[in-house]
């Protein structure tokens, strides 16, 4: 569980990015971070492990102050997958690029090797084992660092834009992937600009703006709700803009599922040619 | 990354800022010359205490203080390294003294030069266009080169690096991490500069026209007589009349 108590955050320069977020991440909830660039999500995040303290206000990670423990050690629970995987990869090999966060918190050689494989089959890479992640393609890069984090198996797993440079199949197995940590029982929190992705996975939204909690609530709530949606720069979800336009006013208000819209759309139209 | 700090440009209206650069170069080789040329600890504590006068012109007095602390570690060093060799306490001194007043006249030089005006200077001194652009370039990314380096810190972190403890082997071998994905962004990066700027025609004329041109005003006259004067009587003083 994640407790943030009215955190504030001012970089060296001045910069005021956190003004006053209080936020609580239940275990095993799947909570989605939105909010226009600069809005302070990924600065919010940095502070889930430790990399960065409050300046005023304070975190709690399963009951431990972040400023009283190591980023090391929270980091064990809290998997943070950053947004450029080229900020991160830097091995020969695709497999000691997953086992080097394995070796730093001090896994024996067995383990490691069972951690390598299982990662590596997690995110359909088993494949470029041996290969240098430096030749890989931008969205394969990006799943070997996802599965360099995802190897020492964290209770909870945050990731910094998951979907950029991913193809629609791609972007759909890491849906069925994140929801699948998400049954698991793992806590997932994702901060994203994606809103279809967000729409198809229906976590729990929580939308920032300048460094401020903006609303929080089920993502139908939220991507139905044009003046929030517009305050943080978000475009609604295309399923929502439809039943908009179409004046859906009562039976659809909350529909951003495509499979729940077609539902409604086809009994509409059946009862109509009747 | 926070010494670079105190050879970063801040922009401010004084007349230090306003001065040409080319003046300014002269200026700092001046003083740079002047540290050289005397050995003895009372010239060079003169020659330290004439740039005070500068550094508060130029109000960057806070940022001078910093490049002053960043290379005290180093300062210290070379007193310490005189005097065993040399045992001469003063000489030291005037050694350490030496190294602060090189340092101080390059920070003033690069905290009240803009990277745009330093390309400037040295096109219109005649240096191929490619240099001065290599050059400003390599200036303009430091800072960028900084920010990167901090996220691919927090990246590694999260992944239970500690940078932190262990022996010097282990120090130095915790940085790897943090020194490829650097390189390799910075060759990247560079690649990239180099295709936008070819897609631009980057090299297409030989001679370009720019929209500002240095000009040397009176002030820069009377600076460049002012150097000229205290050079030929420092070298007067200090190689005819032997007062020193």
């Amino acid at each position: 569980m994640i407790e943030t108590h009215d955190v504030y955050y001012t970089y060296p320069n001045g910069f005021e990015a956190l003004k006053g977020v209080s936020l609580a991440i239940e275990t095993g909830e799947f909570v989605a971070i939105m909010g226009e660039n600069g809005a302070g999500k990924t600065t919010l995040i940095k502070h889930f492990n430790g990399l960065m303290k409050p300046t005023r206000g304070s975190v709690v990670v399963d009951g431990r102050d972040t400023k009283k423990v190591t980023v090391a050690t929270l980091s064990r629970d809290v998997g943070l997958v950053f947004q450029n995987p080229d900020h991160q990869l830097f091995s020969e090999t695709v497999e000691d690029e997953i086992a080097f966060g394995l070796r730093n918190f001090g896994f024996d050689d067995k383990t490691i090797e069972r951690r390598v494989d299982w990662a590596l089959n997690l995110l359909n890479i088993s494949q470029y084992r041996t290969t240098s992640p430096f030749i890989l393609s931008g969205g394969e890069r990006k799943r070997v660092a996802l599965s360099s984090v995802l190897s020492w198996d964290p209770k909870i797993v945050v990731l910094d834009e998951p979907t950029i440079g991913q193809d629609y199949l791609q972007k759909e197995r890491l849906r069925q992937f994140i929801m699948q940590l998400n049954t698991q029982g793992k806590t997932v929190v994702i901060v994203t600009h994606d809103v279809e992705f967000v729409a198809d996975c229906k976590p729990r939204v929580v939308l920032m703006s300048k460094g401020r909690l903006l609303a929080d609530g089920s993502s139908e709530k939220i991507l139905t709700d044009d003046k929030l949606l517009e305050e943080a720069s978000i475009i609604p979800p295309q399923v929502a803009q439809l039943f908009w336009q179409l004046k859906f006013n009562n039976a659809g208000r909350e529909i951003i599922d495509v499979y729940e819209a077609a539902e409604i759309l086809a009994r509409e139209i059946r009862e109509r040619m009747n | 990354m926070k010494s670079l700090d105190g050879l970063r440009f801040r922009k401010r209206k004084t007349p230090i800022h306003r001065l040409d650069p080319r003046v300014k170069f002269l200026l700092i080789c001046a003083i740079f010359a002047l540290s050289i040329i005397f050995v003895d600890l009372m010239s060079i504590t003169i020659i330290f205490l004439a740039l005070v006068p500068l550094v508060l012109l130029a109000q960057v007095q806070g940022e001078w203080l910093r490049s002053l602390r960043a290379s005290a570690l180093l300062a210290a060093f070379i007193f310490v390294l005189n005097l065993i060799f040399v045992s001469d306490l003063y000489y030291a001194l005037a050694m350490a003294f030496r190294f602060l007043v090189i340092v101080s006249s390059f920070s003033i030089f690069f905290l009240t030069t803009s990277p745009d005006d330093l390309g400037l200077a040295l096109e219109q001194s005649h240096f191929p266009y490619e240099f001065s652009f290599a050059f400003t370039t390599a200036i303009r990314f430091v800072p960028e080169l900084a920010k990167e380096a901090q996220i691919i810190v927090d990246a590694q972190r999260s992944r239970g690096l500690e940078l932190e403890g262990g022996n010097i082997l282990k120090r130095i071998r915790n940085y790897i991490p943090i020194l490829i994905p650097l390189i390799v962004s910075a060759i990247r990066r560079s690649m990239e500069l180099a295709e936008a700027m070819e897609s631009r025609c980057f090299g297409a004329v030989k001679m370009r026209t720019s929209l500002h041109a240095l000009k040397i005003r009176s002030m820069d006259y009377l600076v460049i007589l002012m150097i000229v004067l205290v050079l030929a009587g420092s070298i007067y003083i200090r190689f005819y009349i032997h007062l020193l």
